[in-house]
């Protein structure tokens, strides 16, 4: 039989690695901002591939999540004035009820799943901007939340975010509710007939994976604290989440870090100075992808039968 | 036979847009028998046991499995509460190891405890236990279908055409075993063509001529029928 309890090891690495990672780089590197997306866009390919890597559903717009969450958590702190970690669980709370209003998605299979996410971004998107919702949301204008501004606290929570999404992909892969998602994968009729209920697997990792997006949203709104919507809700985000867990290698628990943390370098290194020539690195890199690593950069140890998490 | 049936349809009917598949279908089904479904191609062998395991919903009429109506339940409460199945095109989790596929039905099924060797063996998969499912012949990943639902522990079995393109000595070898599972008192619903290999292992058979039940009954009698001589040669 398989190990009732799976070794805790793997796991337990990776957090360490990552945690002392962030802990230790701001004494290296002052940029603040950068530190801080980086993280951001590790948590989104992480919180993407707990979705697409585990259950094969390809959200292009997944960030109507993140957007969602960076709006319902500023709406709570100038609403409610609640603490701000509880605003940004009800961010995540948010993108949730989000994700079960749009679970009926889950029926659609392949691009009309994706597409359709796509347009559900959208639509909030257009709500959220409105200018008739001015006096809420700001519209247009956008919305500040300097009163919490706490750069200090919102990046040590970006962390402890990126730590839990990552855990979360390490029990998808490890747990018996992942040996379930591993046959719905291959084969969802035979996986009922094994006694797994698909459906409700799929819901809730469905459901998990919006609210990590939420809460990744409200923590970097928490950060930023001044922001207009198309800061949280360009499609820029979607796309970054999926190229880099997908480059990284998804399914795995370390691609997504791995490919978020080296290709957001690379954007930030040569993207920011000199974009006409990321665009075309951007370009040739994905092409690359397709052609010769489909299955990520995890895949060149895979393919070696080298086991990795 | 006992009083009580484990398995029974009462006036199943099942269509497809405007094609009727299964029409006023009855029939039921004790512990330990196995019955023969037989007819010719289209008749609504596949369909019954879609039907039967809930993949898909009757429109009328009820299915009913030790005493309680399932024709609403989801395949995988239906398979939990001890029905299973295998597919006329067998369908098992391809990038699993053999031993992987009969244990995720193992242990997802919460119908107790299942030896995993010993299921491996009967299916005669035991040498192949650690390759790739997806690299097994056409046979063996239906043996391998069969053992995925063995490892459920079910009540009824519904097999879809597992004698098709074997030889006599494996089929020799699928009888023994469906006999056997028989005796532990496990009921088969087996679907099949192939009449030798029915005559051995059932003392009955339906059959189905166009989602109607044309015949119920021993399968020597059944070519004596006007009405099943009719629906195999018209067609
Ligand atoms: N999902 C479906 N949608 C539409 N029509 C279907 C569907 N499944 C089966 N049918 C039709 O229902 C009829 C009965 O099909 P079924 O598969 O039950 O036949 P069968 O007796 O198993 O045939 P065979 O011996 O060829 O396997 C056929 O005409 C088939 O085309
Ligand atoms: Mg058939």
């Amino acid at each position: 039989m398989r190990k009732s309890i799976p070794s805790l090891r793997g796991p337990a690495i990776v957090l360490a690695v990552l945690a002392f990672v962030f802990l230790m780089a701001p004494e290296f590197y002052t940029n603040h901002s950068v530190l801080l997306t980086m993280m951001t866009f590790m948590g989104l390919a992480q919180g993407l591939n707990l979705l697409y890597g585990f259950t094969g559903y390809l959200p292009f717009g997944y960030v109507g999540f993140f957007g969602t969450g960076a709006y319902a958590t500023s709406l709570l702190v100038t609403f409610t004035g609640l603490p701000i970690l509880v605003c940004v669980l009800g961010g995540g709370l948010a993108a949730a009820l989000i994700a079960l209003i749009l679970g009926p998605l889950l029926r659609l299979s392949g691009a009309y799943f994706s597409i359709a996410n796509l347009a559900a971004s959208q639509i909030i998107y257009f709500i959220v901007a409105n200018e008739d919702l001015k006096s809420i949301t700001g519209g247009p204008y956008g919305i500040k939340i300097e009163q919490v501004y706490a750069p200090h606290a919102s990046y040590l929570t970006m962390l402890a975010l990126l730590l839990v999404v990552t855990a979360l992909a390490a029990y998808f892969r490890l747990s018996r509710f992942g040996l379930g998602l591993k046959a719905m994968n291959q084969d969802p009729v035979s996986a009922a007939f094994a006694g797994v209920n698909v459906v409700r697997e799929r819901l809730i990792v469905w459901l998990v994976s919006a609210a990590m997006a939420g809460m990744i949203g409200g923590t970097y709104a928490w950060d930023l604290s001044v922001f207009y919507p198309s800061a949280v809700f360009t499609l820029q985000i979607s796309v970054f989440a999926i190229v880099f867990a997908l480059f990284g290698g998804v399914g795995t628990v370390i691609g997504p870090l791995l490919g978020a943390a080296v290709l957001y370098m690379l954007y930030d290194g040569i993207g920011v100075s000199a974009p006409q020539y990321f665009e075309l690195i951007y370009g040739a890199l994905i092409v690359g992808l397709v052609l010769f690593l489909p299955n990520g950069l995890m895949s060149l140890l895979t393919r070696r039968r080298i086991n990795v998490l | 036979m006992s009083s009580e049936p484990l398995l029974r349809l009462e006036n199943v009917g099942k269509r497809f847009g405007g094609l009727t598949v299964l029409d006023q279908l009855s029939f039921s089904v004790h512990g330990g028998e196995i019955v023969g479904l037989v007819g010719p191609n289209g008749s609504g062998k596949t369909t019954t046991i879609n039907v039967i395991s809930g993949v898909h919903q009757a429109d009328v009429g009820r299915v009913i499995f030790e005493g309680h109506e399932i024709q609403r339940l989801p395949s995988f409460r239906i398979a939990h509460r001890g029905i299973n199945r295998s597919f006329q095109v067998p369908k098992c989790f391809r990038e699993m190891s053999v031993r992987e596929n009969v244990e995720v039905a193992a242990t997802f099924a919460n119908r107790g405890e299942v030896e995993i060797d010993g299921i491996l063996e009967q299916v005669g998969l035991t040498s192949q236990a650690d390759i790739q499912a997806g690299s097994l012949t056409v046979n063996q990943q239906k043996m391998l279908d069969l053992g995925r639902a063995l490892a459920t522990n079910p009540r009824i079995l519904l097999v879809d055409e597992i004698g098709a393109g074997l030889n006599p000595a494996e089929l020799g070898g699928i009888a023994s075993l469906l006999t056997s599972l028989a005796a532990r008192g496990i009921a088969l619903i087996v679907v099949e063509h192939l009449l030798d290999f029915l005559n051995r292992i059932t003392n009955r058979v339906i059959v189905l001529g166009a989602g109607r039940l044309l015949f119920e009954g021993p399968l020597k009698e059944a070519s004596q029928d006007p009405e099943v001589v009719a629906a195999f040669i018209g067609g």
